[in-house]
């Protein structure tokens, strides 16, 4: 197999290492977009998070990989299997599917088997890129020059988890759900609403400038490219951990609490920054879950609302463009003004 | 060229281009030894013959069976990552696919002619490929992944400074070789024991910290954010290492690395920036670092401060004596054509491309008349009814209702050029609101994919300020620091206005000219004052625009409605539009409205 840069290994990027852990402590998140500029290790996170992942269980056979675990979330083809003997189960990686520049609908969405058509005249579904990313992760490199006929159809099946393809005389419908992960340069274009809307995390970043810490950069990246086995087996235990983390996170997560308080402040935050809908307040929250998780904490606290306010809110602010700050400077204004809110309020209690 | 206040006397330039013709040749050799970790070069060439003893210089030292393949700019997708064969498949009755050129050149060198005029599409392909050196393949029936080795060699035949190879590939050749002028008197080429030597010794050249150190801070101090540069600095400078036979880097490699990395990298000119240190300049403080102890993170063996300093110095002069003193004009110019080349295809080689539109989908129809049969989705249409129609052994007995062909969207995408007057008393506050204007369009509209350009006339003529673009972070910051005040140059405005029109209707997009403006025409083409030539020049200027056909929207903006503004819009068969007091949102929805 491919060594893949350790994500232990990263240096600095900490909203962007943040964002990805909470995605992976709790998948339901919705998705992380990244943007930023040439050079910034956006891709190399991205991909050193799928080294980092614990295995999943599977059925054994299933072209979906259905959790043996939830029936509930079963494929058609799982279902229809006679209940006993139980199926067979196996571990596999999470798959962290690429969608390749070029990629055209056949192979996204699957197709009829032609091979099997034309040899044996059998009617067969050829699964696409969406079926071998269910329960994982599907990463968009580039995701603003994605062409606009395959964004609409992510669009579609990130919202539903489904997949549904009528075509060439198939009718077939299967599990799709995925952590839609996208990566890009924001200097090429702007991403189409619908779609931003679907992540549910969003990171801007940039280089460092501080000389030391890029020399560290540069250091662990040529020490990777000159021996990568050996840069891999170095950060061997650290990885480790972070994958122990992961998992105890995950276990921890649903006992997480989350306390009016917390939903209060974050409800005063998103009317104040002015956010649109609903589905940002619950991205912090559910976020802020996923990060206390992972932190072993058993309850959300002010620090982990802090932490992924930005990322949560970031692309759901109502479109000013005559704010020349940003939207990254107004959700900080908006955080300030929180605190300044909230240390009155305090203030006259004492 | 340079006859008065030149700051290099005659014989020290021609040392220069010495020392770059050295460097050129010098480079080739290090592409030679290792391809795949370099990625390639960027040639910037006048296409002499300089160039093509450089592309024989590295062919020649390939081993062989491996050669130069050129890379048309206009190559499509199925010829590029691969598709399907078509007589193949119709003769085996089943797919087959052919590979592409990255898969059957996944040795050797790609030459990509033209690189300035390379489609964002091919050079995020080429992109992704060097970067992950595979290749991922989801297309017409083929799920399959590849690895690739290849170097790429762009050939940048950019005029001077406004064309330049497109940013993502510049960003991942590590050599930028200038050959432009240079003779072809190429060195003997080196033999295969030198290179064998040289990439034995490769890998264990050892970067000590203050080697690193030099790197990093040269690429920092000329303004380079990327990090990929100071890496491929590195692994340049251990090439050149390896190819004098050293097993330590030297002054020598670091200062090649920076001349040949990091110089044409440059953003910022060392010099002028150590001259006038700004607090600015400083780095922001960092977060404290990840509190686990990650293992390579000791405190670096304590080495002499005093000599790393000067190794730095060193490496840095290196680069500052190649950057060039035209440096800011060229990066402006630079920017430009990289607002130009970003968005969309230029005039010229891609029209047809773009015309095509986007493959979006296949439907049911005959080839021909211009659509494409789509062979896979005609045989997946054919195959579920061949035992019906008794097809016999591999023959596939395909019906015409069984033809699919693929559908290309070609969205008539709408360029609104606003032209604003800069000059005069209220220009500011007319520039601000304009400049809102126009990020509001393009905030609304980028569902759409419409794009906004902006020219700004004052003094003596005008200036495409912002070239048709739909990134709101480029629109911001190119119409930050728009200066005002002057004359009104309203020829020169129309004029550049008519090119643009001219040019956007070219590559197939639908333009619409919004004309903001308070008042007279007082300056003339030739850039002269005098009421009367420049009311006439205007006259005319306008009448040549009112032949482009396209929509137009004047907005009269002073504080009362003016006769000559009225006068104008009639020649221009404009729609008039008297708005006093301007405010973003109002011109915005005018605008809206007019479309």
């Amino acid at each position: 197999m491919r060594s893949v840069f350790p994500f232990s290994a990263i240096v600095g990027q900490d909203e962007l290492r943040l964002a990805l852990l909470a995605a992976a402590v709790d998948p339901a998140l919705g998705g992380v977009l990244v943007l930023g500029d040439r050079g910034t290790g956006k891709s190399t996170a991205v991909r050193a998070l799928a080294a980092l992942l614990p295995p999943m269980k599977v059925i054994v056979g299933c072209r979906y990989h259905c959790d043996p675990a939830l029936p509930g979330q079963w494929c058609e083809e799982c279902r229809a299997r006679p209940a006993t003997p139980r199926p067979k189960s196996a571990e596999l990686p999470v798959p962290v599917v690429d969608l390749p520049l070029g990629a055209t609908e056949d192979r996204v969405l699957g197709a009829l088997n032609l091979e099997q058509a034309l040899s044996a005249g059998v009617r067969a579904f050829e699964p696409g890129l969406l079926a071998q990313a269910n329960r994982g992760f599907l990463y968009v490199d580039e995701v603003n020059l994605l062409e606009d006929h395959l964004v609409d159809l992510l669009i579609d099946v990130a919202a539903s988890g489904v997949n549904v393809v009528e075509r060439e005389g198939l009718s077939v419908r299967h599990p799709a759900r995925f952590v839609l992960v996208g990566s890009g340069n924001p200097e090429e274009g702007e991403l189409r609403p619908q779609l931003l809307d679907r992540f549910g995390l969003s990171v801007e970043i940039r280089t460092p400038q501080d000389i030391a810490q890029r020399i560290q950069i540069v250091r662990r990246r040529d020490d990777f490219e000159r021996d990568p086995a050996a840069f891999v087996a170095q950060w061997q235990p650290q990885e480790a951990a972070l994958r122990a983390q992961i998992i105890a996170g995950r276990k921890r997560l649903p006992k997480v609490r989350v306390d009016d308080a917390a939903l209060e402040w974050s409800a005063r935050l998103c009317m104040r920054a002015g956010t649109d809908g609903l589905r940002g307040e619950l991205t912090m929250v559910r976020a802020a879950r996923a990060l206390a998780a992972f932190h072993g904490r058993t309850k959300v606290g002010r620090a982990e609302l802090l932490q992924v306010a930005p990322a949560a809110l970031r692309h759901r602010l109502r479109r000013d463009p005559l704010d020349e700050g940003g939207s990254s400077l107004r959700i900080e204004r908006a955080v300030a003004e929180r605190d300044a809110a909230d240390a009155g309020a305090g203030g006259a209690r004492a | 060229m340079r006859v008065r206040g030149a700051r290099v006397p005659e014989a020290r330039q021609s040392a220069a281009d010495a020392l770059r013709a050295q460097d050129a040749w010098r480079a080739a050799a290090c592409l030679a030894v290792d391809p795949p970790g370099l990625g390639g070069a960027v040639l910037r060439t006048d296409l002499g013959e300089a160039t093509e003893a450089w592309l024989a210089a590295l062919a020649g030292a390939l081993p062989a069976g491996e050669g130069l393949r050129r890379l048309p700019p206009h190559i499509d997708d199925e010829r590029l990552l691969g598709g399907t064969d078509l007589a193949a498949t119709l003769r085996a009755g089943r797919p087959v696919h052919a590979r592409g050129l990255l898969e059957e050149c996944a040795r050797g060198f790609l030459v990509l002619p033209m690189a300035e005029r390379a489609e964002p599409q091919l050079a995020a392909r080429l992109g992704a490929a060097l970067d992950q050196r595979r290749v991922q393949v989801a297309r017409d029936g083929q799920q399959r992944e590849f690895a690739t080795g290849f170097a790429l060699v762009a050939l940048d035949g950019g005029r001077a400074s406004d064309e330049q190879c497109v940013p993502r590939l510049r960003e991942r050749l590590a050599l930028h070789v200038d050959l432009a002028g240079l003779r072809a008197d190429a060195p003997p080429a080196l033999t295969t024991h030198e290179l064998e030597a040289a990439r034995a010794l490769l890998p264990t050249i050892a970067a000590g910290d203050g080697a690193l150190q030099a790197l990093c801070a040269t690429a920092l101090a000329c303004g380079i954010a990327t990090l990929r540069a100071p890496l491929l600095a590195l692994r340049v400078a251990r090439t050149h290492a390896a190819l004098e036979g050293r097993d330590a880097l030297a002054e020598e490699d670091l200062a090649f690395a920076a001349r040949l990395v990091l110089a044409p990298r440059a953003t910022v000119d060392p010099a002028a920036q150590a001259a006038e240190p700004e607090p600015g300049q400083q780095p922001p403080e960092q977060p404290p670092d990840s509190p686990e102890d990650p293992p390579d993170d000791q405190p670096p063996e304590p080495r002499d401060p005093g000599e790393v300093a000067k190794l730095e110095d060193s490496v840095q002069a290196a680069a500052q004596a190649v950057i060039p003193k035209d440096l800011l004009e060229r990066l402006a110019a630079a920017e430009l054509a990289r607002a130009r080349s970003g968005t969309a295809g230029r005039a010229g080689a891609n029209v047809l491309a773009k015309r095509r539109g986007r493959p979006a989908g296949v439907r049911a129809g005959r080839p021909g008349a211009g659509t494409r049969l789509n062979l896979l989705a005609t045989l997946r249409c054919a195959a579920p009814w061949q035992r019906l129609r008794g097809g016999q052994g591999t023959r596939v007995r395909v019906l015409p209702d069984d033809f699919r062909v693929t559908c290309y969207r070609q969205k008539k995408q709408t360029v609104t050029v606003f032209a604003i007057d800069a000059s005069g008393s209220s220009a500011l506050h007319r520039l601000a609101e304009a400049k809102g204007a126009v990020e509001l369009l393009l905030a609304g509209c980028y569902v759409r994919r419409d794009e906004v350009a902006v020219i700004a006339f004052r003094g003596r003529q005008a200036e495409l300020v912002l070239p048709p673009t739909r990134s709101l972070v480029r629109v911001k910051r190119s119409l930050a620091g728009l200066p005002g005040g002057g004359g009104t140059p309203m020829a020169s405005a129309l004029d550049l206005a008519a090119r643009l029109i001219q040019q956007v209707a070219k590559r197939g997009q639908t333009p619409t000219l919004v004309l903001l403006t308070d008042g007279h025409a007082n300056v003339a083409r030739d850039g002269t004052g005098g009421r009367a030539r420049a009311e006439a020049d205007a006259i005319a200027a306008a009448k040549a625009v009112r032949l482009l056909g396209a929509r137009t929207l004047l907005i009269d903006t002073a504080p009362r409605p003016q006769p000559q503004s009225q006068q104008l819009a009639e020649l221009l068969v404009a729609r008039y539009l008297a708005l006093p007091h301007a405010d973003a949102r109002r011109v915005a929805e005018a605008v809206r409205l007019a479309g």
